[in-house]
C-alpha cells in the first residue's frame, strides 16, 4: 500500500513536470471543467454588469416616474418598471452591487473569522480547543437562515448589518472544516521540525499551517459565496434585509411585487432570475473548483 | 469506548446550555420593551408610567438577568414557553397548533428529494463527465440557487393566472380530508423537495464516485456481473450510509428553511410563526428555536 502511494506520487509529479503559465492554468479548467468555467463566466458577467452599473442602467434606479408605472416591458424599458415606475432593469443592474458586495464581504469575513478560529482551536489543542468546539456547536444548533434572522432583527435592517447577520452561521462553518484539516497538518514532521528549531507558537501558525489550509478555505469561500447572496436575497425578502429603495433583489420580490404580480408578473420576474443566476454563477464554479483542489473526487486517472 | 460515549453525552450538557443561554441573551437585546408593547407601543400615546412599571415587575424584568434566565430555563425545561405577546395564547400552544403542517411539509419534501436525489445522483456517478452528469449537476445545482420563494412566487402567479385558482387558505390535516390536504401542500413540498434534493444528490454522487473506485467493485466486475448488479447491488448500497446521515442531519435543518417556503404560500406553519413573531418583535416566542 505504501510503495502504491509513492508510485502514483511520483508519477503525478512527472506529468506535471513542465510548468504551466496562469493562462494555461485557465485553459485547462475551462477544458476539464466546462460547467466551471460556465459559472466562472457568469460571475465575470456579474462583476462587470456591477462595475460598470452607472452607464449600463439606463435610468436611475431610485427615481419613480409616476407616468410610467406598471410598463410593460418594451424597448424603452426592457424589463419594465414597479409601480412607482422606477425601471427594473436599472434596479437589476444596481442590485447587482449590493448582491457582490453582501456575498463577498460576509463569505469573507465569516470564513476568515471561522478559520482563523479553527487553526488555532486544532494548534493549541486541549482545553481552548474543547472550548471554542462547543462554541461552534453551539452556533451550530441554529438553523442558518434562523440565526442570521434573529440577529438581523437585531441589528435593525440595513446593508452592514445583512453582511454580519450572514457571516456570524458562516464562522462556525468554516471553523470546522479548517479545524479538520489543520489537525492533520499539524501532526506533520515538519511542524515539528520548525518547533525543534524554536520558532514561536504563532509564526508556526501563520507562517507553516495557515499556508496549508489555504485550499479547504478557498473551497469553504466559493461555496459560501452563493449561500449567502441567497440568504441576502432571503432576509430582503422577510423585510429583515436592505431597506427601501435599496434596489436589493430580494426587497424587490417581497411584499408590494406580490400584491402588483398579477397585474404585472414582470415585477417579480426579473429579479428572480437574477438572484438564480448569481447564484448559480457561484455554485457551479465553487463546485469545480473544490473538484479540482480536492484530489479525492478527481475523476478516474 | 464506554467512556468515550459518556463524555461526550456529557458535552452535550454545556452545549444545550450554551444555546439556551444565546437564545435568551437575543429574546433581551431585540429591540423593543415587551412591557411597552404589551401596551401598544410607543405609537399607543399616553401611558401610565405607574402601570408599566407594575407589568415590568409583573413579568420580572427588574430582576436580575441570573434570575430571569433562571425563570425562563425553569420553564423551558417544562415545556412552558411563557405567552406568546402577539396573540395571547401560550407559546406552548401556539405551536403545537403550527406543528402538524411543518412536520407534514417536512416530511413530504424530504420523500420527494429522496425520490428525485438518489437515482439521479447515481446515474450522474455512473456516468461521470458525460452530458449526463452534467445534466443532473446543472439540474441540482439550480436547486440550490433558485430561491424558494421565488418559486413559490411563480407557482403561485402561474396557478392563479392560468388557472384561476388559489390554494385552499386553512389547513385540514391529510386523515380529515386527504383531497384538500393535498392541494395545499403540494406545491410547498415539491418546492422544497426539489430544493433539498440538491444536496442529497450531490452527496450521492460523490459517495458512488468514491465507492466505484473500491477494490471490490473492481471484482465485481471481473467476475462478469451486469452493470445493474455492480452498481447498485454493490456500489449504491455500500455508498449509503452518509448519504441516510445526511439526510437525517437535513430533515432536523429542514424546519428552519421552512420559514421563507412558509411565508410565501402564506402556510400557518411553526416558519411563519417566527417570522411573524421577529416582525412583530414578540420575542418570546424565537426562544423554541434551540434544537
Amino acid at each position: 500500500m505504501a510503495t502504491n502511494v509513492e508510485l502514483t506520487h511520483a508519477t503525478g509529479t512527472a506529468t506535471l513536470a513542465p510548468r504551466l503559465t496562469p493562462f494555461d492554468e485557465v485553459a485547462k479548467f475551462a477544458r476539464t471543467k466546462p460547467l466551471g468555467a460556465a459559472g466562472a463566466l457568469i460571475i465575470l458577467g456579474m462583476i462587470v454588469v456591477a462595475a460598470l452599473a452607472q452607464t449600463l442602467a439606463p435610468y436611475d434606479a431610485y427615481e419613480a416616474d409616476y407616468g410610467a408605472q406598471f410598463a410593460r416591458p418594451s424597448a424603452q424599458h426592457w424589463f419594465g418598471t414597479d409601480e412607482f415606475g422606477r425601471d427594473l432593469m436599472s434596479r437589476i443592474v444596481y442590485g447587482a452591487r449590493i448582491a457582490l458586495f453582501v456575498g463577498f464581504t460576509a463569505s469573507f469575513m465569516g470564513c476568515t473569522i471561522g478559520g482563523l478560529l479553527g487553526v488555532t482551536s486544532a494548534y493549541l489543542g486541549g482545553k481552548v480547543d474543547l472550548l471554542l468546539e462547543r462554541l461552534m456547536d453551539i452556533l451550530l444548533a441554529f438553523p442558518q437562515l434562523i440565526l442570521a434572522l434573529a440577529i438581523a432583527s437585531i441589528l435593525g435592517p440595513a446593508v452592514q448589518n445583512v453582511v454580519i447577520a450572514i457571516s456570524v452561521p458562516i464562522i462556525p462553518r468554516a471553523a470546522r472544516v479548517v479545524r479538520a484539516t489543520a489537525l492533520s497538518v499539524k501532526e506533520h514532521v515538519y511542524i515539528e521540525a520548525v518547533g525543534a528549531l524554536g520558532a514561536p507558537r504563532w509564526r508556526i501558525v501563520l507562517r507553516h499551517i495557515v499556508p496549508n489550509v489555504v485550499a479547504p478555505y478557498i473551497i469553504m469561500l466559493t461555496a459560501q459565496l452563493g449561500g449567502a447572496i441567497l440568504a441576502e436575497a432571503a432576509l430582503s425578502y422577510l423585510g429583515l434585509g436592505a431597506a427601501e429603495p435599496t434596489p436589493s433583489w430580494g426587497l424587490m420580490l417581497s411584499g408590494s411585487a406580490l400584491s402588483y404580480a398579477e397585474k404585472a408578473p414582470w415585477i417579480p420576474l426579473f429579479p428572480g432570475i437574477a438572484i438564480s443566476l448569481g447564484v448559480f454563477g457561484f455554485n457551479l464554479f465553487g463546485d469545480s473548483l473544490r473538484d479540482a483542489l480536492d484530489p479525492k473526487l478527481r475523476s478516474k486517472g | 469506548m464506554g467512556t468515550y460515549i459518556i463524555k461526550r453525552l456529557l458535552l452535550i450538557v454545556p452545549t444545550l446550555l450554551g444555546a439556551a443561554i444565546l437564545v435568551f441573551l437575543i429574546m433581551r437585546v431585540i429591540p423593543g420593551d415587551v412591557a411597552l408593547l404589551i401596551f401598544g407601543g410607543d405609537q399607543a400615546g399616553h401611558i401610565d408610567p405607574k402601570q408599566l412599571a407594575a407589568m415590568r415587575e409583573r413579568l420580572g424584568l427588574n430582576d436580575p438577568l441570573v434570575v430571569q434566565f433562571g425563570t425562563w430555563l425553569w420553564g423551558v425545561v417544562r415545556f412552558d414557553f411563557g405567552t406568546s405577546l402577539w396573540t395571547g395564547r401560550p407559546v406552548t400552544e401556539e405551536l403545537l397548533i403550527r406543528l402538524p403542517l411543518s412536520l407534514q411539509l417536512a416530511f413530504f419534501a424530504t420523500l420527494v428529494s429522496v425520490i428525485i436525489a438518489i437515482p439521479l445522483g447515481m446515474l450522474a456517478a455512473v456516468r461521470q463527465d458525460t452530458w449526463v452528469d452534467y445534466v443532473v449537476r446543472v439540474f441540482s445545482i439550480g436547486g440550490l440557487a433558485i430561491p424558494g420563494f421565488w418559486v413559490g412566487i411563480l407557482c403561485i402567479l402561474g396557478l392563479v393566472i392560468f388557472f384561476g385558482w388559489g390554494p385552499p387558505l386553512e389547513f385540514t390535516p391529510p386523515w380529515v380530508d386527504p383531497w384538500a390536504n393535498l392541494q395545499m401542500m403540494i406545491w410547498p413540498v415539491l418546492t422544497v423537495g426539489y430544493r433539498y434534493s440538491a444536496v442529497t444528490t450531490r452527496m450521492t454522487r460523490s459517495t458512488v464516485l468514491e465507492v466505484l473506485r473500491e477494490d471490490y467493485i473492481r471484482t465485481a466486475w471481473a467476475k462478469g456481473l451486469q452493470e445493474r448488479a455492480v452498481v447498485i447491488r454493490h456500489a449504491l448500497k455500500n455508498a449509503m450510509l452518509p448519504v441516510i446521515t445526511l439526510i437525517g442531519t437535513e430533515f432536523a435543518f429542514l424546519i428552519g428553511g421552512l420559514v421563507v417556503t412558509e411565508t410565501v404560500f402564506t402556510l400557518n406553519g411553526i416558519g411563519r410563526f417566527v417570522v411573524d413573531a421577529v416582525a412583530t418583535a414578540t420575542t418570546r416566542s424565537c426562544r423554541r428555536w434551540c434544537s
